[in-house]
């Protein structure tokens, strides 16, 4: 299971760390005493990897995450995009300027079956206010010949953070 | 209190929330930066002159409902293991059955549903490459579907966290 511990930068102790971590700081008075606990280094210990970790930009933030949906933010669309790859990187940086997308990523296409090559995310309370969102970016920046498709989602079957380390040992 | 707060969305007022005001503070100003010292939560009672209790118990409470997924981080994609999102094409009828046996995986950590054609969408993060292919073809051997295999190539922006704009009430 550690067999990605050499191109990362991280080193045993950061994935560990990681393992215990992933699925949430434990909600106690001092929770990174915790964690170090479990792992056998010093409190302090784990403070600095994380603020490392933050600082090397393995995390991209630290702190609560929170659930769109039961915040009352009903609709989340995939809004998916077919881009000339040249043109790609510029699109995704001017989409990812707009504070209603969470997510904006460059997929590879699938031909023939898919032909769509950047992905953004918006999440909003209703279907047409999502809806309004996406017109009104796609007339400020003249892409009404841009073709794309909106993926509303309909149900959802799971959704948690990632077991990027499966650790048999470490209570997560 | 960071530039992601600043941006002010646009979005339509929250009515239909029963959450008291520090509870939306909980929520919504450590999205980054929760404190990095030996008792965080202590930090944050002190900051809103509040008791240590309260803060617990709030976000003991916003876990347990789900609102709150977790107190952790959010790692940049592809630092670890090997991650995927995937799409499968499925008739109707067997959609449950199938997103069932999908999400039988654990390292399958988003399952939804989508509108489309391909209307069952999930991202797999596995311990490395071998592992991810495994699943993928098992899967695909399993129900026979048209799937798609969409990594990512490059992350122009990615869950910086979300401004919840609440209601000023």
């Amino acid at each position: 299971m550690e067999s990605a511990l050499n191109n990362n930068g991280l080193d045993y102790i950061e994935h560990q760390l990681i393992a215990s971590i992933q699925n949430g700081l434990p909600i106690a008075d001092r929770p990174y005493a915790e964690i170090s606990d479990q792992l056998g280094i010093s409190e302090a210990e784990v403070i600095n990897r994380i603020s490392s970790l933050i600082e090397r930009g393995l995390f991209k933030r630290f702190g609560v995450v929170v659930r769109h949906h039961e915040l009352g933010y009903r609709e989340n669309a995939m809004v998916v995009w077919d881009i000339a790859d040249d043109q790609v990187q510029a699109v995704g940086n001017q989409i990812k300027s707009y504070p209603f997308i969470t997510l904006c990523y460059r997929r590879p296409r699938q031909l023939p079956e898919w032909r769509y090559n950047l992905f953004c995310m918006i999440h909003g309370k209703s279907r047409n206010e999502v809806t309004l969102l996406l017109e009104e970016m796609i007339s400020e920046n003249d892409w009404c010949d841009v073709p794309y498709e909106v993926l509303f989602s309909k149900r959802r079957f799971k959704q948690c953070a990632a077991n990027y380390i499966s650790q048999p040992g470490i209570k997560t | 209190m960071t530039k992601a707060l600043d941006k002010n969305i646009e979005y339509g007022e929250f009515n239909d929330q029963p959450y008291t005001s520090l509870e939306k503070v909980l929520m919504n100003d450590f999205q980054h930066d929760f404190p990095l010292s030996s008792q965080p939560f202590h930090e944050i009672a002190d900051r809103y002159r509040v008791d240590v209790s309260q803060v617990l118990n709030i976000y003991e409470r916003l876990i347990a409902e789900g609102a709150i997924s977790r107190i952790g981080p959010v790692i940049k994609p592809n630092t670890i293991g090997a991650s995927l999102l995937a799409a499968l094409l499925v008739p109707e009828e067997k959609l449950n059955e199938i997103a069932e046996m999908v999400n039988s995986y654990p390292e399958v950590n988003h399952n939804y549903e989508r509108e489309h054609k391909f209307n069952l969408w999930f991202v797999i993060t596995a311990a490395d490459e071998k592992r991810l292919e495994i699943i993928l073809s098992e899967i695909k051997e399993k129900t026979g579907c048209q799937l798609l295999r969409l990594p990512l190539e490059e992350a122009f922006h990615i869950d910086l966290g979300f401004n919840l704009k609440w209601n000023q009430h």
